[in-house]
């Protein structure tokens, strides 16, 4: 009742728009800060993207065992390929079977030596009458002919920059650096490196991805670990593709909604999707690489040079991984096939099966493949579970199978990252620009797809 | 009309529409049901890989090396034992290991420094005879106790403490947690009351973004940009290299998308009539979001807080980067400390040797890792569930 009272107590004007004010102005400070709250996701995600390319480009300076320049009179893009082939000869004599052997060789590295010349190099132009001498038995004047016969001027002049110049980054600034600081950048490099070259260098380019892992920032590519991720990713699709859609179709489709069975299937689903990443990586470690090793490391195939710690045993590991993603997502899908489609294609005598196969699945392909593209760009950047399967720190063969080991491009972003040497943290920044742009072309893919399908139903 | 009638007689089996004998249907049916039991093996498969490793952990004997070597060959009956007084002392009652060998002795009686009489093959193990010169290990069973309480985690020579590991995972969590829920809930309010669809077009983007990019990428982050920007704020000698804030930064960004996404579902499933109710009494929009929306979405928005909390406990990534290598029981945050991930992130790297130590002590710390966040995640599913205000 008292209430009510004061209620009644007439209050004055100025009070209550003295009130009033004071409400409005608090909304309005809140709603500042709740402003404030969003566009600082904003500042964050720039920041991640300034400190990208910061490390991604900027200067650099290329020092050289032998300068260019004292090397030959003319610019070594301007010698012809014998002149080329003459310096090799007269600069680095002993090294031109091994620039024989990486370049033209036809047999494996353990019998370049004992194999003919006919084998050796099968298919590639050289004198017939040594067909039958064996690599050591030739002068290296004859190596020199060999390499000048078969290499085009380009090859030859990347062999001696790789040979004989050897550049080799010294020193790096990062872009923001290079950008104000350019005079006193100038300055040190000319101080330090009287002989170097300073350079505006994109850290991301042509022979970055093409190059192999390597011990030295310069040379360091990016090969072997895409190539991990493009295999191990293949191994993902085919394991987690089929039985992902599968399991979606039973729940979505056949289990009978109220079961005891299927709530706990679908609890058990959720909760994995909530499972620490790395707590899979010890379950593929301990059941794909351990326990299954006999057919993980390819033995059962007659494979012999490996362990279970392979590009199979990691693209198992992240299939089921990501499984509950794909179900999750799959199940969506064909819940968004009206029921309406369902109970016509019943109606007509078609059996769940050709229900299914003929009616459900078709009109919900485009949802359930744009959710694998987005559980695969989940499973492209997972580093820790690889790491804890056992993924190879140094890879000297690229991979070629499922039975290879691996590494994959995060990881080799964690061990760059991880290194003292400034100019890894280049590399990894160039590395990192490498993964994003897989992933924006995996998710352009998405949307690609999603469009394309949306207009069907 | 008769024609019709005459229809009706024929047979279902004359006109072969009897329902058909299709065991590829069934078929069809139990692999998928196979498949989709799949997940329940994988659930299956971790608790039993992480649990049968764990229990061979606390079976075993760690080493602690004291640099003694037996002086004079031993017979499985011998009981005197002279060693090199190397450094390390032999005290009554500990289990003594000779190195390569399984059999366990212990020291009954300490007769000085360097002779000792032993009880051999005691804990079910069987005394053989030993060569001159063996070293001499002091053996160390892991306890639950000492895993549960002890302070120091160094697995090699005898120390099985989680605590430093599991200090610096609950200081980055909490950091974390601190960080990400004003901006995520304030970013979902934002987005579910005042943004315009405009906004709206802009800032989701963003949260995607930010939710899609791989842990490792934002660990590069912490470590090139938040910790030397921190350096520069607070001082070199206060903020180290590698250290727990900017990794509890860093991993607050990352589940500021996940806070902000299940508020927003949750403040949005709130029904108009309440929020239209309140405006329509005089209050204004912030008295409206913080008084009726708020509470009634509570339950939603605190699960939130929940399963983001156990997103950043098991976050793994971001910490092995920027937080440092080596455990270390410490309580300030600009020091640098390993979690429990970053820790089996470092071990693992390499080949690790099945059955050893380390091996055995990673799968103990997953299963705390494993079960810490299944309880975070179904506390958050409880209360989604059993708080939620379900109007008509």
């Amino acid at each position: 009742m008292s209430e009510h009272m004061v209620s009644n107590i007439p209050v004055k004007r100025e009070d209550f728009e003295e009130n009033l004010r004071r409400r409005q102005f608090t909304g309005l400070v809140w709603q500042r800060l709740f402003f404030i709250a969003n566009v600082s996701t904003m500042v964050i995600l720039l920041a991640i993207a300034y400190n990208i390319i910061n490390g991604a480009f900027g200067y650099v300076v290329f020092t050289y065992a032998v300068d260019p320049e004292e090397l030959s009179e003319r610019p070594i893009s301007e010698l012809s390929e014998p002149e080329l082939v003459d310096l090799l000869l007269q600069k680095v004599p002993r090294r031109l079977r091994v620039v024989l052997r990486d370049n033209l060789s036809q047999v494996p590295n353990n019998v370049f030596t004992q194999e003919p010349i006919s084998a050796v190099l099968k298919g590639k132009t050289f004198d017939p009458e040594w067909a039958d001498l064996k690599v050591n038995d030739l002068t290296d004047a004859q190596i020199a002919q060999i390499l000048s016969d078969n290499l085009t001027q380009e090859e030859i002049a990347f062999i001696i920059r790789r040979q004989i110049i050897q550049p080799n980054i010294s020193q790096s600034w990062n872009l923001v650096e290079s950008l104000l600081n350019r005079s006193e950048i100038e300055r040190i490099a000319a101080e330090k490196y009287p002989k170097g070259d300073l350079v505006f260098y994109s850290w991301v380019n042509l022979d970055f991805i093409t190059n192999p892992i390597s011990s030295n920032a310069t040379n360091a590519g990016l090969r072997t670990a895409l190539l991990g991720t493009l295999w191990i990713m293949l191994v993902v699709v085919v394991a987690s593709f089929p039985i992902g859609i599968a399991a979606a179709i039973y729940l979505q489709e056949y289990a009978p909604q109220d079961s005891r069975i299927t709530q706990i299937i679908e609890t058990n689903i959720r909760n994995l999707a909530g499972v620490p990443s790395i707590i899979y990586g010890m379950l593929g470690l301990a059941v794909f690489a351990r326990v299954l090793e006999y057919y993980t490391s390819g033995r059962f195939v007659g494979v012999t040079d490996t362990n279970g710690r392979t590009v199979l045993s990691a693209g198992l590991t992240l299939g089921l991984l990501i499984l509950p993603t794909i179900i999750i997502n799959a199940q969506e899908a064909l819940k968004a096939v009206p029921s309406s489609l369902r109970d016509a294609s019943y109606g007509l005598g078609a059996t769940k099966w050709q229900t299914v196969t003929g009616v459900v699945l078709p009109n919900a392909i485009g949802g359930i493949l744009t959710g694998i593209i987005l559980a695969m760009s989940r499973a492209i950047g997972e580093t820790a579970p690889l790491i804890v399967v056992g993924a190879s720190t140094f890879i000297g063969i690229d991979p070629n199978g499922p039975f290879s080991k691996f590494t994959v491009v995060p990881i080799q972003i964690y061990q760059w990252t991880s290194r003292p040497e400034l100019e890894f943290k280049n590399t990894a920044a160039a590395a990192i620009i490498v993964l994003i742009a897989l992933l924006l072309l995996l998710n352009s893919a998405a949307i690609y797809l999603r469009n394309r399908y949306s207009m069907r139903i | 009309m008769t024609e019709n009638i005459i229809h009706a007689k024929v047979s279902q089996r004359e006109l072969g529409l009897e329902k058909r004998f299709r065991p590829l249907d069934d078929l069809i049916r139990y692999v998928l049901f196979v498949c989709g039991a799949l997940s329940i093996l994988t659930t299956i498969g971790i608790i039993i890989v992480l649990s049968s490793e764990a229990i061979n952990f606390f079976a075993s004997y760690g080493e602690i090396d004291t640099n003694n070597q037996t002086l004079s060959a031993l017979s499985p009956t011998e009981t005197l034992i002279d060693v090199t007084t190397g450094g390390g002392t032999l005290a009554l009652g500990d289990l003594m290991r000779l190195q390569s060998s399984d059999e366990l002795m212990r020291i009954v009686e300490v007769i000085d420094r360097d002779t000792v009489i032993v009880e051999r093959g005691v804990e079910g193990t069987t005394a053989v005879s030993h060569e001159a010169g063996r070293e001499v290990f002091i053996a160390k069973q892991v306890t639950l106790l000492e895993f549960l309480t002890g302070t120091r985690w160094q697995p090699q020579i005898g120390f099985f403490g989680i605590w430093p590991l599991l200090n610096a995972t609950m200081m980055i969590t909490t950091i974390a947690v601190i960080v990400a829920v004003p901006i995520g809930l304030g970013t979902a309010v934002y987005l579910s009351e005042y943004a315009s669809e405009r906004a709206r077009s802009i800032l989701k983007p963003t949260l995607e973004i930010l939710a899609g990019i791989p842990t490792v990428v934002l660990g590069y982050f912490a470590l090139t940009f938040m910790t030397p920007l921190l350096r520069s704020l607070l001082g070199n000698d206060t903020v180290q290299i590698y250290n727990q804030f900017s990794a509890g930064l860093v991993v607050g960004f990352m589940i500021v998308p996940l806070i902000s996404t299940v508020s927003e579902d949750a403040l949005r499933a709130v029904p108009r009539s309440l929020k239209e109710a309140s405006l329509g009494l005089g209050a204004t929009r912030f008295e409206t979001a913080v008084r009726v929306l708020l509470p009634a979405a509570l339950s939603g928005i605190i699960a939130a807080f929940i399963l983001a909390g156990s997103r950043a406990f098991g976050e793994t990534m971001i910490v092995a980067i920027a937080a440092g290598a080596g455990p270390n029981f410490t309580f300030n945050p600009f020091e640098a400390a390993e979690t429990i991930t970053g820790h089996i992130t470092r071990i693992s790297t390499g080949d690790l040797s099945y059955g050893s130590m380390d091996y055995k002590s990673l799968f103990s710390l997953g299963l705390v890792l494993f079960l810490v966040t299944l309880m975070l995640n179904i506390i958050s599913d409880y209360i989604t569930e059993r708080f939620r205000e379900v109007y008509q």
